[in-house]
């Protein structure tokens, strides 16, 4: 132990010059430095190499700069939802890796993770995607671009009613966003004068699901509305769907936009032509902002990986930071960044978008969309839409 | 109540046809191989691939389901399952868990996270009356396939030399090879033969679950639920629990919805309870 007088010595210079390091960190040409939580490896891979995707595609757009400043981001993975992972993570971000912004979060467990963070840090925190509604009340300093579960599922439920379904039997999976979707489905429908004749809740590990489809085969209702995420979970229940002959039985099908997900679609197959969905981005959007946003995705990543919902959340976050840090001529600080978020609205490549002033969470249209068969690709074709749709469940608690 | 059922053989013979290769590697050679899934994901991958990319037809990919996953388990066998034999079977827990991984990882960088795309051929598209009941054209295939390697394993293993070299070198290796058998030699062939089913079964699966990287950990329980209730070492052992896994399964979640998914798990343990050493205990084990 002679070394303890000379070590804790070493340790305080060091630690002096660390600090002067900190202080002198905020020189013009420091770079922008984004924390991206996302997940990179295991099953839900994709999610990553999206947000990754639609990140790069901006910052390539705009010379690898925000409001003046050189961008770095920092990826950090979680493999898929692991609420501990991300806090842990989250703090790594902040304390070590001093981020002024944090962003991602695919899964809802994360994200409430890390808002608990963000509000300790005082860091913005802007979301890519985690859906579940309550998210943006969990703390002051998150702001979401991309959608909650219960916003495109309600206008599902408002375009039946319109269009004379009147009765529609519900199957979700059975977690949270599930009961999201049921909750904000029935809502709307009942509003409406539907009436809901059943519920099916699916486990998330389900193989096979032809006892539930055999189940709504006999009880013959006019219409199923079914909500599960995206992944392997649409594509078989749509091939039971169709092996066991249900639109021949005359019954109608209709679901969220996470069924025929843009990345997995291809996958999907043909069992997926006919049906009607509802959501917020489809890359056959027609608008120009959007034939842009696809052929410089295309041209930038091959045509091997579509741009989903996911990328294009990505593009919107980086465009909102963009915006954010112009309107506070360059203030990275906490609650400047959060104030000139609320009320931003700016024309996303899914259409115009609107962060709420007042609940942080994203206002945008809702499509009512067809999966259809153009130039030999299945893509959801927009027919329909419901504009300035915000989040249900925050509309309803006021 | 025709339909439940007969979607419940389908099922289960599905699971059969994954899970018996499984019970050849643990049961008769007495080596925990976890990483089972990830050769029906070879297998899968494999007619996926060839089929989409090639153009090859669903028959030939099914065969070539079978040599992919055999070889792969081959390599694998010379290289790393044949040094552990003899070990704890917590260290043969550890390498084969270990493969699952590694193979997760191999399988997202050459094929990325998302799921292969599959179109089943027309002849098995649709349906077909059956006895009044309308069946899917798939599943009564998936029932014959099941039927069908249930026969050959069963003549295989119990009738022919080979069947009862393997036997014997189970039950007792030192004498065996003491009669001429190259038990090693045999043991390869014997890994080999039950990597290869289940490349069967994976490609046959392609059809009704869907296959992306991380399907050797999702199906493991089903796997591992079908051998142990059946016995491990059998061949009729997993074809009965499969059969009642898959009935119990789809009945459940048909009459009771709310709790059906978890109705295989008390099956599971009952059995258990009942038939410790499984439905059909090997010779020698109970």
């Amino acid at each position: 132990m002679k070394m303890t007088k000379r070590t804790t010595l070493a340790t305080l210079a060091l630690a002096a010059l660390t600090t002067l390091g900190a202080f002198g960190a905020h020189a013009a040409d420091e770079p922008l430095r984004i924390g991206l939580i996302g997940t990179y490896s295991g099953p839900y891979a994709d999610y990553g190499r999206q947000f990754d995707a639609g990140v790069a595609l901006y910052l390539k757009e705009h010379g690898g700069k925000i409001a003046g400043r050189t961008v770095e981001v920092i990826k950090k993975d979680t493999a898929g939802p692991a609420p501990d992972a991300a806090k842990r993570i989250a703090q790594e971000l902040v304390v070590r890796d001093k981020v002024n912004i944090l962003t991602g979060l695919d899964f809802s467990p994360n994200a409430y993770a890390v808002s608990a963070i963000a509000t300790q840090a005082k860091i913005p925190t802007i979301v890519m995607n985690a859906s579940s509604s309550a998210i943006t009340s969990s703390s002051p300093y998150v702001a979401r671009l991309s959608f909650t579960v219960q916003q495109v599922s309600d206008p599902m439920a408002r375009w039946m009613i319109r269009n004379g379904i009147k009765e529609s039997y519900v199957v979700v999976a059975d977690y949270a966003s599930g009961t999201d979707s049921f909750t904000a489905f029935k809502k709307a429908f009942e509003e409406g004068g539907g009436k809901i004749l059943g519920e099916l809740r699916t486990p998330m590990n389900n193989p096979d699901f032809s006892a539930y489809v055999q189940r709504l085969k006999d009880a013959k209702p006019q219409s199923v509305f079914f909500f599960f995420p995206s992944g392997v979970m649409p594509p078989a229940f749509l091939k039971v769907w169709k092996e066991r002959g249900m639109d021949e039985a005359g019954i109608k099908l209709f679901a969220t936009g996470e069924a025929t997900d843009d990345s997995y679609l291809d996958a999907t197959g043909d069992v997926a032509l006919g049906l009607v969905t509802a959501h917020h981005y489809s890359y056959a959007h027609p608008s120009p902002k959007n034939q842009k946003f696809v052929k410089d995705f295309v041209a930038q990543f091959g045509t091997s990986m579509r741009p989903s919902y996911f990328a294009v959340t990505a593009y919107d976050a980086m465009a909102a930071i963009d915006l954010a840090l112009a309107k506070t001529k360059g203030d990275v600080s906490g609650d400047k960044v959060m104030d000139a978020l609320k009320g931003l609205s700016f024309e996303s490549p899914r259409g115009p978008i609107e962060i709420d002033p007042v609940t942080r969470d994203i206002v945008q249209t809702v499509y009512i969309r067809k999966t259809e068969k153009v130039d030999g690709k299945l893509v959801n074709v927009e027919f329909d839409k419901f504009d300035k749709v915000k989040d249900p469940a925050k509309e309803a608690a006021k | 109540m025709g339909i439940v059922i007969f979607d419940g053989v389908a099922y289960g013979m599905l699971l059969f046809l994954i899970a018996v290769g499984l019970s050849i590697t643990m049961g008769l050679m007495n080596f925990v191989n976890l990483a089972h899934g990830s050769f029906a994901m070879v297998g899968g991958y494999a007619a996926s691939v060839l089929m989409s990319r090639y153009g090859v037809g669903f028959f030939p990919a099914l065969a070539a389901a079978f040599v992919a996953a055999a070889l792969i388990g081959a390599v694998l066998e010379f290289v790393f399952y044949r040094r552990l034999y003899k070990a704890h079977p917590l260290d043969q827990v550890l390498l084969s868990i270990g493969i699952v991984f590694v193979s997760i990882a191999v399988f997202t960088y050459f094929f990325g996270p998302t799921m292969q795309p599959f179109q089943l051929p027309p002849l098995l598209d649709g349906r077909v009356s059956l006895g009044g009941l309308e069946v899917g054209r798939y599943r009564l295939f998936l029932i014959v396939c099941g039927v069908l390697v249930l026969a050959v394993l069963l003549l295989g293993i119990g009738k022919t030399r080979y069947g009862a070299m393997v036997r014997a070198a189970v039950d007792n290796q030192r004498v065996a090879a003491g009669t001429g058998i190259h038990v090693q030699r045999l043991f390869f062939l014997t890994f080999s033969l039950g990597c290869g089913l289940a490349g069967l079964g994976g490609a046959l699966s392609l059809g009704m679950l869907g296959l992306e990287p991380s399907f050797p950990l999702k199906y493991l329980v089903y796997f591992l639920i079908v051998v142990c209730v059946g016995g491990a070492g059998t061949v009729t052992g997993p074809f009965i629990a499969a059969l009642l896994v898959g009935i119990v399964d789809m009945a459940g979640k048909y009459y009771w919805p709310e709790a059906g998914a978890f109705l295989i798990y008390v099956v599971m343990i009952v059995m258990l309870l009942l038939r410790p050493n499984g439905i059909v205990p090997r010779k020698g084990i109970a």
